[in-house]
């Protein structure tokens, strides 16, 4: 990893739902920010810059929002820098928030991300006409379904690949007490006979639209010396870092297995000194808004080869007590405030190293990765986290 | 901290309305631009981060397409900042000190004229108390001159800031607005809101600008003169409009001392103040002498290009050192109503 050592020393998560009026926006991001100074033990006063990330704007309707959220953030005469990168938003905003610690500029950086998607409709909000381009979409599921029927024939998986990854992370949240769904019947059945939303994925198969926030604590290599010998809150420290990012069009570009994503893994597991990611890697929170997609990441992250992720899905290598753990949270099939999705990635990832991921920790977890998507599948950030120092 | 240097900039000829140019199409040339003045090939450059923000277009990922500009083939590393490229450069400059890569691409763009850009920034406002009210930008702006004026200072000076904004322009091709204006027809005017006029506001502007950071021996080796940023820093304050002393800038004093202004003599400062008013309450938190050239290229008055504005000063100040006319400049950038959020970078030639 470049640049100086970076720990999560704390890690706050809002309950997510689908409406929370009981909090403003301001309110919310507190919630979280709150919790992750507990478990920092640390006060405002402490923290040296804030960096926020989210998604588009126009999910609350609040133009950069970050100038409203100064105060309830502690920002004021702080540095506070706003991150917007699609989907990936809260992975990009938790690596620009390591940045700042790798760089040698803060010790302590507060790190938020947020979506109050109740504000809007998300959808909608999505599918805005750009001028002179054709008006195809309806929602991410609309342009990501001909993605994964492509996906489908080029592997030849099963038909009902989607729909195991779609009760397997629902189960997964039953075991996370800040997941938004929190289905006691889910089953096979329960997803297979949901609405078909976008050939092939049915509402079942696709995330919610959730309200909630995510935030982090990162810091300096002597904080963390500091909270692992307090113990009962050990920091995650950070062995990788990563970005990548593709254009939305044209010929030479693969949407399945994009090569942004590829070059960004091969990225990761380089400073990381990973050749042989399955096996060394002990769990993984990626980004699967919809459910084929936990397959198809397989490949494009090096853990199945080419044609072979939907193997590991059947095979429930996948599962919580599977040799591959993917989103033992739940993942965004089971909560998705967009803006912060990728942050609760990278901090679902950073609980398993400390060992607090509580009822679905995966045992002895010593390396987890992070994974944010964004885009039209053209923006990445991926983190590597251990319980140990990086070498 | 590892030297870093601004080697490049470029920038579009600001347009009221650039009916004619989508954002891909204003923001290509002045991307390849830099980079070729750059003299860092294209696939060498390390990292690239950009500033916009979607309200402007009216669609969510804006700048998404921005990309297609750059030609992110083979896949780059790259980041976006929904703030004035300024900040972007700032993260940019984080980065180039983790030592592991050597140069940065650094864009911005905005293409205001596709809305109403005063209601628009309108909705930045506190969404629960203040956005409702859809108080514009222009009238968060009269609150503060107001109160400006309230603390001892006339209109006069106001216009005396208009006018030397628009003769500086007049040798500034990157402009909009440039004259010799009479002080006595400025203040003439009619107010457009009371205490500002009309040429208190700045212009709205479509427009981009691109900068490349290099560090120490590669900025040696493809700049003649190097603009380093020997400091550079940004504080946010308060939003609440009743919770800060609109007369002065606290959050640009504290960045000001924090990136060192104060630490030698300021040949000239680019300042990002979009109403005449703002200039001098920049310039006294900043802690400038009146010996120090404010705003040669004209500044926000002459041309606004919202998300780029801030950027535009780095590059222009940088222009000014690299260009041999001053040794040591400082450069400011403004976010947020009535200068919530400001960024100071002081820029350094070497000595010769």
């Amino acid at each position: 990893m470049s640049g100086q050592r970076c720990a999560v020393v704390g890690i706050g998560q809002t309950k997510y739902a689908s409406v929370r009026d009981d909090v403003s926006i301001a309110g919310l991001l507190r919630e979280a920010a709150v919790r992750a100074l507990e478990d920092a033990e640390m006060v405002w006063s402490d923290i040296d810059a804030v960096v926020i990330g989210k998604a588009p704007d126009m999910f609350e309707g609040v133009v950069m929002p970050e100038a409203y959220l100064a105060d309830a953030l502690g920002a004021a005469g702080k540095p506070m820098i706003r991150v917007h990168t699609a989907g990936s938003v809260g992975g990009s905003t938790a690596l620009v928030a390591a940045s700042l610690v790798q760089g040698g500029i803060h010790d302590k950086v507060l790190t938020v991300a947020f979506e109050k998607q109740s504000e809007s409709d998300a959808m909608w909000a999505l599918s805005r006409p750009i001028p002179f381009a054709p008006p195809t979409l309806a929602g991410a599921g609309g342009y990501f379904a001909p993605h994964i029927r492509s996906y489908i024939r080029r592997s030849g998986a099963p038909a009902d690949i989607g729909i195991k990854v779609a009760v397997k992370d629902r189960l997964n949240a039953l075991k996370n007490p800040y997941a938004h769904l929190h289905m006691e019947d889910i089953s096979f059945s329960k997803v297979e006979e949901s609405m078909m939303l976008w050939d092939p994925i049915r509402y079942l198969e696709t995330c919610p639209s959730s309200d909630g926030a995510c935030a982090m604590v990162l810091a300096a290599e002597p904080i963390g010396d500091a909270a692992a010998s307090r113990g009962a809150r050990p920091p995650a420290w950070l062995h990788a870092t990563a970005m990548r990012s593709e254009p939305t069009m044209f010929a030479a570009r693969d949407a399945v297995n994009p090569r942004a994503g590829q070059d960004c893994a091969a990225d990761l597991y380089r400073q990381a000194g990973i050749t042989n990611p399955r096996s060394e890697i002990d769990m993984a929170e990626i980004y699967v808004p919809f459910s084929w997609y936990e397959a198809m990441w397989m490949e494009n992250l090096g853990f199945a080869p080419l044609g072979e992720g939907w193997k590991m899905v059947e095979e429930g290598a996948t599962a919580l007590d599977g040799d591959m753990p993917i989103n033992c949270s739940g993942g965004v099939l089971s909560s998705n405030p967009i803006g912060a999705s990728g942050m609760i990635r990278f901090a679902e990832s950073a609980l398993q190293v400390r060992g607090m991921a509580g009822e679905h920790q995966v045992p002895d977890c010593r390396l987890a990765m992070g994974h944010a998507y964004g885009g039209g599948s053209q923006y990445f950030a991926m983190w590597l986290v251990g319980a140990a120092k990086p070498g | 901290m590892r030297e870093v240097a601004v080697v490049s900039f470029a920038q579009s000829v600001p347009a009221r309305r650039a009916d004619e140019f989508n954002e891909v199409e204003l923001l290509m040339p002045v991307v390849h631009q830099a980079v070729a003045d750059s003299g860092i090939p294209k696939g060498e450059i390390g990292f690239t981060i950009s500033g916009s923000c979607d309200y402007l277009a009216g669609i969510p990922f804006a700048f998404v397409s921005g990309l297609d500009a750059v030609g992110a083939w083979p896949p780059i590393t790259e980041s976006h900042v929904e703030m004035d490229g300024a900040w972007a450069l700032y993260e940019a400059w984080v980065r180039l000190q983790h030592g592991d890569i050597d140069s940065a691409l650094v864009y911005s763009f905005g293409k205001s004229s596709l809305g109403p850009l005063t209601d628009v920034l309108s909705q930045q406002l506190d969404p629960y108390y203040l956005a409702p009210l859809w108080l514009d930008s222009v009238s968060v702006a009269a609150l503060q001159a107001r109160a400006w004026l309230d603390a001892g200072h006339s209109e006069e000076e106001m216009a005396e800031v208009v006018s030397a904004s628009r003769r500086a322009a007049r040798s500034n091709p990157n402009t909009q607005l440039a004259g010799d204006p009479d002080l006595k027809e400025l203040l003439a005017q009619p107010y457009l809101v009371d205490p500002l006029r009309r040429h208190d506001c700045p212009p709205i502007g479509d427009g981009a600008a691109a900068v490349v950071l290099a560090v120490g021996d590669l900025a040696r080796s493809v700049s003649e003169r190097p603009a380093w940023i020997t400091g550079i820093d940004h504080r946010i304050e308060p939003h609440s409009l009743g919770a800060r002393d609109l007369a002065s800038s606290a959050s640009t004093r504290e960045a000001a001392r924090r990136a060192g202004v104060g630490r030698g003599p300021v040949d000239v400062a680019e300042v990002h103040a979009p109403f005449s008013h703002q200039v001098p309450i920049v310039a006294e938190a900043l802690g400038l002498d009146g010996g120090v050239e404010v705003n040669p290229s004209g500044g926000a008055l002459a041309a606004n290009v919202v998300m780029a504005a801030g950027l535009v000063r780095i590059g222009e100040a940088a222009a000014r050192i690299s260009g041999g006319s001053a040794t040591r400049a400082v450069a400011h950038a403004t976010a947020g109503p009535a200068l919530q959020q400001n960024l100071v970078c002081v820029l350094e030639g070497d000595k010769r």
